[in-house]
């Protein structure tokens, strides 16, 4: 019989469609025994914080071509109902490819300080 | 079983004459590992040597040998093998240890129980492949067990035991089973090998398809692990968890001695340390090792010269089993702790006896404690020698004073007098 505290990470190890969105602990004795990192939202915490530069699509000249959502290599570009793309400011880090693959250039890298 | 049903199949059991080495690659065996890496040092070499025999002899079928280029792809190997689900084994000394090092931390963190057997030498320089336990003691805050052995059996019964501790889902850490090089490696004394469908019995059932639960390979559960923790993340109380698991790990490590007692018949004290004549002693010596095995004969013959002594065997380093130093130190006035291993620069002696100092300090107990170091790389320590380090406590005990000769509050005991 395990201990009440480890059923959630053995739900984790368990079985994928028990996967959470999100990985949270409340303290040690509800941890794993070891670190582990699943493809899950956020694996790495919200990793937007890193961000210095942030993407800013212009929607009205964009031709919604899907490039940028190919190119971005976190998947945090989506096509929302409207058929615009939108970027989860939670867990993009700026990298700026889309930017650059952009091929009408409408999406801009603006200084997040600047915001 | 009945207990003359088990009489009847411990007499009907044979023993072999083997060395050290070979009754660890027996137990290997015994305990089916699935799979083996090894790179030869002396003097643990012929415990792979006889595990390739026995893979490419087919005794030991569907376990994989590995053969790779040092220590480091050892451990590494055996790291990947055991994430993926496997019992695993290997084998190494000295200065192969050391090299290892980086991949031990690798299997402490990501929480393996592999089982690997030192055949303990001097580290070098100058260069030494003798008995020494400065290689196991070496690897003391990397998270893994670690246990002395002092008999040929028990090397082969305290390997069957180490898979039991080890795989216990509480526990979950990798251990060391140490012994002296060549003192144990390379002598030959009987040892039982035991039936293999008892062993079966005692031993958790090797890992399935699943893995362990809290590390495997599957692509239909994808996981990552040894990821990088941020300083804000759980990095402490991931470190935190290591250290509740080995100090819970005693009390699975005497059940285990419990078990394998009435199963197989031989006696490890509680598990985690041997009392020998402690009762109604004066004087007690904590010892470990090989050399324990000769104390005995030691506190016999003083014994029946009359003098009150007793020693403590200690099985196990990590985890380090401070209750019962703590009961032992209280039947006694002079405990001497012997190393055969260096803490150079420590304040209190070896790295055994700054233990036990460490674990007596605040305690209430005013045992007077006497760091002894002895038998360094395989120097030889006579009967006679630990008849007088014994005698040296008793008379500490008489006089209430220190011995003269020591080197900043330690007894160098053994040392060379050319005349």
């Amino acid at each position: 019989m395990s201990k009440p505290e480890e059923e959630k990470w053995k739900k984790i190890c368990k079985s994928k469609e028990e996967r959470p969105k999100v990985q949270e602990y409340k303290n040690w004795t509800e941890l794993p025994p070891i670190p582990i990192s699943l493809p899950l939202d956020g694996s790495m915490g919200r990793t937007g914080d890193w961000r210095t530069f942030r993407p800013v699509i212009n929607t009205s000249e964009c031709n919604k071509c899907g490039i940028c959502w190919m190119y971005c290599p976190e998947g945090v570009i989506q096509k929302n109902e409207d058929g615009d793309y939108e970027i989860d400011l939670e867990y993009c880090k700026g990298c700026g490819i889309c930017a650059t693959e952009c091929p009408t250039k409408n999406i801009e890298m603006k200084r997040e300080s600047e915001m | 079983m009945t207990e003359a049903e088990q009489r009847d199949f411990i007499q009907k059991k044979e023993s072999k004459i083997l060395k050290g080495n070979i009754a660890a690659a027996y137990a290997a065996k015994s305990a089916r590992v699935q799979v083996i890496s090894a790179y030869p040092i002396t003097p643990q070499t012929t415990v792979v040597e006889k595990l390739s025999e026995f893979v490419d002899g087919g005794l030991m079928p569907g376990t994989q040998y590995i053969k790779v280029e040092s220590e480091h792809s050892v451990m590494a190997s055996i790291v990947g093998a055991s994430i993926a689900g496997t019992r695993t084994f290997t084998a190494t000394s000295g200065q192969g240890l050391f090299y290892m090092n980086e991949m031990i931390h690798w299997a402490a963190g990501a929480r393996l129980p592999i089982v690997t057997t030192l055949a303990s030498r001097g580290p070098a320089p100058p260069w030494n492949i003798w008995a020494d336990y400065f290689d196991v003691i070496n690897a003391r805050d990397t998270g893994w067990m670690s246990a002395f052995c002092s008999t040929h059996q028990e090397i082969y019964d305290e390997i069957l035991m180490s898979y039991k501790v080890t795989e216990n889902p509480d526990v979950m850490l990798p251990k060391f089973v140490a012994y002296g090089g060549f003192v144990l490696s390379h002598t030959s004394k009987p040892v039982m090998i035991e039936e293999q469908d008892l062993v079966d019995k005692f031993l958790p059932p090797l890992p399935d398809e699943e893995g362990w639960e809290h590390i495997f390979i599957d692509p239909e559960r994808p996981m990552m692990h040894g990821n990088l923790i941020m300083p804000s993340g759980f990095y402490m109380e991931f470190r935190m968890k290591i250290h509740d698991a080995m100090v819970r790990a005693k009390e699975k490590i005497k059940k285990v001695a419990e078990e394998f007692e009435r199963m197989f018949g031989r006696s490890y004290g509680n598990g985690l340390v041997q009392e020998y004549k402690l009762d109604g002693a004066d004087v007690g010596i904590v010892i470990y090792g090989d050399l324990a095995l000769q104390m005995e004969q030691a506190v016999d013959e003083l014994r029946d010269e009359g003098y009150k002594v007793g020693m403590l065997k200690l099985r196990y380093f990590r985890p380090f089993p401070e209750e019962d130093i703590r009961k032992a130190a209280k039947k006694v006035k002079v405990l001497g702790v012997v190393d055969r291993a260096t803490a150079f620069g420590s304040p209190t002696g070896g790295p055994v006896s700054s233990e036990v100092k460490s674990t007596l300090h605040n305690s209430g107990i005013e045992t007077k404690v006497l760091p002894m170091i002895s038998g360094l790389g395989g120097r030889e320590v006579t009967l006679e020698q630990q008849k007088d380090q014994l005698k040296i406590l008793v008379k500490m005990n008489e006089t209430g004073e220190l011995p003269d000769d020591l080197l900043y509050g330690t007894l160098w005991h053994g040392k060379l007098e050319v005349e």
